[in-house]
């Protein structure tokens, strides 16, 4: 049944090059500068779809962003594929395949659609209702919903296109190339302004561009003509950007929006290739004019949503733009004079019009008057009380209204059609104002929302604001831009315009049918398959806010926010409910107006640009041996050095040995460090440690504990006096950034008198720690001059020093109760120190060890690591560490926090070390700790927060905090795990050397 | 997202910037000397107003230099902003 469903005299489709495409597996051809949708109509293919919860066969309806059926998965590759895609938005490429989405198994055999004959017992929120308990039934639930819902395909593989991310700045940036659009965009660039003008569409002039009708004309020419004219002159301004295929997806405040701009969407498979898909625009404009044209409403009564019933504008651009015929026998339904529109282009175009069902009164508009002239019936006053057709629409039954509107009177007509265009007037497309925090009024006459007040620079014109006549477009658009602009721009002051104007106006928002409304199916929205009903059940129910009717029945929640139901469901609520529609609100909008690819959103940002990298200067020395790395922050940092085929556990066992044994060396280049100068340095010190520094000697060492004001433990480290006001403060790896934040705040904000400056250097220094009872003797090969002698060079000194003439600092302190060193030289440096120490230490089995040792050799001496055993509520007492609080210092951060009721608790969670009974028995760090085992529920009095094998005790240590931990020493515990439970011990902190022996072994 | 004028280098985006909370909250000078419960005001205690409210921000990715501002939080609008130590530019 291929019918010719094309016309030829249309000036947007290039007949001579012929595209082939795929939809549901099947070949069909199309022209160059279709869109997936028309080209499909042309092929006489209306069913794309099934609804959402009826499963209702359902065809294109509309012809741009507010379609809420044609839905469809494009491209079959795992890595491309993408769902949830408009048909009327797709522009027609040579190799495009697509398929229908809401539909299981296929379009036209549906499993889903038996839901269809349940409908009586589907109501509003019955997802809700019915698979809300018991909870656990949720997951067979979803797996049903899901699969018969196809709510579309995710790629599978890592998306190969290429996407981009660009900032673009102006003076004035038109959204929406329609006539008021390019209007604005010319007086803006005439006047010097720099000005951008974007559209979504490959074509600029909206929906004039098109109009070619006597009843609208500009200066003696249809208003197409003349607008053409119009674009071609804005080529000629070296200030105005134009950007076709790109559409607003967000409005934010300052005048900040996000537009994706499509740069090869539309192009045929094998061009696509290396070319950036997407690109994403960061504007940031002085000014802003919105004008995005308005969104036609459909008509709400029985049965509205058969594939074949489609809006009246979208027949009349298919025809007009595209040159498809949307049927060969139309019907057309409306309640305002642009159907008459479509009526004429149609029988311009050669289409029979069968009739227009018009539910007004006579009216005699010049469009009515030339509708008339050409023959075309009219219903006055009438409705559609019934379609009928599967899965396309074939027959429509026509009945008079009431004078009231309520109610339909006298005999039913039926009348055949293939096709029916509905328009129930039109919306503002107000959503890009509302999303940047305007407020909109109501204006009655009408029953729309036209934008009021809001707080940026910015204007609504055209439809989007309201005025839907050419000359009031016109006129208007003039006197506000030039206003907003603050220019005169005369050159559209004495435009000759015809315009027809709408005389009468009359509105139902639902249609009455000769059928009781529960026995009707009138369709509010179509994406989510509401009903009018729906929403009169949940006022019923009691639901009162528009938002929360809009949930419980998902109103106006798919994926097109609703553009096209959302004044219907605002209108029937408030005629239930007996208040104003200016009263009762509108929902919000939120960004963004159409769905964005992920591609688009993370731009470059993916692989290796997800996230800055940083390496130290002896990562590569690490890569060459064999390191496995941690992550730890931006960090990559030696984790374990595995050799042949050991696994973590054994790698660690044995660097902890070695390290303990003879030499262990570490890379610490992470640490964060701070260089501190200036005159109040010291004070500055006393102020955010737990403990006192003025007395600290220069070229000694000391480690400090850091507290938030609420004197819970923020970061820790040792600080090294260099000189009389030089310090060298160093954090954990992972604090680093934030420390220097918070004492930068302090300075600057709380102590701007104190002389203090503050360097981050983590990334100038690389850092070689060497610790072991053999530390020494591979020091002293390496700089032969320095006296090692702990006389000399205790515990907690530093010395400067020279390797091959590079300066460098040696402290020697001690993370893990070693006699310990740690080389501090310039970063280009350290690769080869490290490389010398290394050679200097092989006569002692010198052994590269990572993180996992390094906190194990730690935990052997209880020293904790901020952030592993502290979480942000455990103050300094709580570490069992009073000893750092200085007694004599008047304040330092947190101090007063010290002592709060709450601080000051006995039984807060204390940190204490565990044993378990069975030596071989390694906790789980994060397991739970309780006293009994047979008591449910029992209460849980702490966790594991480090644990390790100590191969240098031979059993199993753990660090934990355990409510009254402290008292509680020698006390048995349990931690139970899935299996079993662990008996253990609660003892010291300090496994190992609780004599500090070993420090100067 | 907002276009803030830092003091020190002009107008900047906001993701340049991070918020701090409520400005003019002066740590106590002498702590020790406070009740539990004044102590509790300065450290937890805070206002969260709709309208307008003097804030602390950061140009955290830009000068690092920390500074006032006057902000309706309402509407979001940014009335001024002002250096660390200035009195704010409003009643
Ligand atoms: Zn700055």
């Amino acid at each position: 049944m291929t019918k010719n469903l094309r016309i030829t005299n249309n000036k947007f489709i290039d007949q001579t090059s012929r595209i082939s495409f795929k939809f549901d597996g099947k070949i069909l051809y199309g022209f160059k500068g279709d869109t997936l949708a028309s080209a499909l109509l042309a092929n006489n293919i209306h069913l794309v779809g099934r609804s959402f919860k009826y499963h209702r066969p359902r065809g294109i309806m509309a012809c741009g962003s507010e379609e809420p059926n044609a839905i469809v998965q494009v491209g079959k590759d795992a890595s491309m594929t993408e769902p949830n895609t408009r048909a009327t938005e797709i522009e027609l490429y040579e190799g495009l395949e697509a398929s229908s989405q809401n539909c299981w198994p296929s379009v036209n055999f549906d499993v889903g659609a038996i839901n269809n004959f349940f409908s009586p017992i589907i109501p509003a929120a019955f997802y809700y209702k019915t698979f809300m308990w018991p909870a656990n039934f949720w997951k067979l639930y979803e797996y049903f919903i899901r699969k018969s819902a196809g709510l579309g395909k995710s790629p599978t593989k890592p998306d190969k296109d290429i996407y981009d991310h660009r900032y673009l700045h102006c003076d004035v940036l038109v959204v929406g190339g329609g006539i008021s659009g390019i209007m604005a965009a010319k007086t803006a660039a005439k006047n010097n302004l720099n000005t951008v003008l974007i559209d979504d569409k490959n074509i600029l002039g909206g929906t004039t561009i098109f109009q070619q009708n006597e009843c609208f004309k500009i200066n003696n020419s249809y208003s197409n003509d003349w607008l053409k004219k119009e674009i071609d002159t804005l080529n000629s301004f070296k200030n105005l950007t134009i950007k076709t295929r790109t559409s607003l997806a967000a409005y934010h405040s300052y005048n900040y929006l996000l537009a994706k701009e499509n740069l090869t969407d539309h192009l045929d498979l094998n061009e696509k290739k290396d070319k950036i898909r997407q690109r994403l625009w960061k504007i940031r404009a002085k000014k802003v004019i919105i004008s995005t044209g308005a969104i036609e409403r459909p008509l709400i009564f029985n049965n509205n949503d058969r594939p074949g019933i489609i809006l009246s504008s979208s027949i009349k651009k298919y025809i007009d733009f595209y040159g498809v015929k949307c049927g060969q026998k139309i019907s057309l339904f409306t309640n305002n004079d642009s159907a008459y529109e479509t009526a004429i282009s149609l029988n311009s175009s050669g289409v029979s019009v069968n009739s227009v069902v018009d539910i007004r009164d006579k009216t005699n508009s010049l469009i009515v008057k030339q509708a008339e002239k050409l023959g075309i019936k009219i219903h006055w006053k009438s409705t559609i009380v019934n379609t009928n057709g599967y899965k396309k629409i074939n027959a429509i039954e026509i009945m008079k209204l009431s004078d009231d509107g309520t109610a339909v009177v006298g005999k039913k007509i039926n009348e055949k059609c293939d096709c029916l265009g509905i328009s129930g007037g039109w919306t503002p497309r107000v959503h890009l104002f509302t999303q940047s925090g305007g407020k909109l009024k109501f204006r009655d006459k009408d029953n729309v929302f036209v934008p009021d007040k809001s707080e940026l620079d910015q204007i609504s014109i055209g439809s989007c604001n309201g005025d839907f006549e050419l000359d009031e477009v016109i006129k208007n658009t003039v006197n506000l831009i030039n206003k907003f602009l603050k220019v005169n721009n005369s050159a559209y002051e004495n435009l000759e315009i015809i315009s027809s104007k709408e005389i009468d106006k009359k509105n139902i928002w639902l249609l009455p049918s000769d059928k009781p409304l529960g026995k009707t199916k009138p369709f509010l929205d179509f994406q989510n398959d509401s009903t009018a009903i729906d929403v009169k059940l949940a006022l019923r129910e009691g639901f009162k806010s528009i938002e929360h009717v809009k949930r419980y029945t998902t109103t106006g929640m798919a994926t097109d926010q609703g553009k096209l139901s959302n004044m219907h469901a605002l209108g029937i609520i408030a005629e239930t409910a007996g208040v104003k529609m200016g009263e009762l609100g509108t929902t919000t909008f939120r960004p963004p107006y159409t769905p964005l690819t992920f591609g688009a959103i993370v731009g470059r940002n993916v692989g290796e640009f997800f996230d800055i990298t940083r390496k130290t200067p002896m990562h590569d020395w690490h890569v060459e041996n064999k390191a496995e790395f941690e992550n730890v922050g931006q960090w990559k940092r030696a984790w374990y050095y595995p050799i042949e085929n050991e696994n973590m556990y054994e790698a660690v066992q044995r660097e902890s040995k070695a390290a303990r044994d003879s030499a262990g060396i570490l890379d610490a280049s992470t640490l964060g460090k701070i260089d501190i100068q200036g005159t109040d340095a010291s004070e500055f010190l006393n102020r955010v440690y737990t403990n006192a520094w003025s007395k600290l000697e220069i070229g000694k060492c000391r480690y400090g504990l850091m507290l938030n004001e609420d004197g819970m433990v923020y970061d820790d480290g040792v600080t090294t006096r260099l000189s009389e006001n030089h310090y060298l403060m160093t954090t954990t790896t992972g604090g680093a950034a934030n420390v220097l934040s918070k004492l930068e705040d302090y300075l600057q904000t709380e102590w701007p008198e104190l002389d203090v400056y503050l360097t981050s250097v983590t990334d100038h220094y690389g850092t070689i720690s060497i610790c072991g009872p053999n530390s020494k003797k591979i020091i002293s090969k390496v700089i032969p001059d320095l006296d090692l002698s702990d006389k000399e060079f205790p515990h907690m000194s530093y010395k400067n020093a020279l390797i091959d003439n590079i300066k460098c600092r040696i402290m020697r302190i001690s993370f893990t109760g070693e006699h310990s060193y740690e080389i501090n030289i310039q970063s280009s440096y350290a690769k080869s120190v490290w490389e010398k120490c290394f050679e200097a230490g092989k006569d002692f089995n010198i052994t590269p060890y990572g993180t996992e040792t390094m906190h194990l050799l730690r935990a052997e001496k209880g020293f904790i690591i901020a952030g592993q055993d502290t979480d942000g509520t455990m103050t300094p007492v709580d570490l069992q560490m009073d000893w750092i609080i200085s007694k004599k210092k008047y304040d330092f951060i947190g101090k007063r926090s010290l002592y709060r009721s709450d601080t000051i608790r006995e039984d807060r969670k204390q940190l204490v070390g565990l044993l378990t009974d069975d030596p071989k028995e390694i906790l789980e760090e994060g397991a739970q700790i309780v006293a009994e085992t047979n008591k449910q529920p029992v209460e849980m009095l702490g966790h594991v927060t480090s644990s390790y094998f100590s191969p240098n005790l031979n059993k199993s240590i753990a660090l934990a905090v355990i409510k009254n931990g402290k008292k509680l020493k020698g006390q048995k515990m349990f931690v139970p795990m899935k299996n079993k439970t662990i008996n253990v011990t609660i003892t010291d902190t300090v496994f190992l050397d609780k004599e500090n022996k070993r420090l100067n072994a | 997202m907002f276009l803030i004028n830092c003091p020190y280098c002009g107008e900047r985006d906001q993701s340049e910037f991070t918020a701090g909370g409520e400005a003019h909250i002066v740590r106590p000078k002498q702590p020790t000397e406070l009740s539990d419960d004044q102590w509790a005001e300065f450290l937890f205690m805070r206002k969260n107003i709709k309208g307008v409210q003097l804030e602390r921000w950061n140009h955290s990715h830009g000068c690092r230099k920390w500074f006032n501002m006057v902000r309706d939080t309402s509407n979001d609008r940014i009335h001024a902003v002002y250096k660390m130590g200035q009195k704010p530019p409003i009643e």
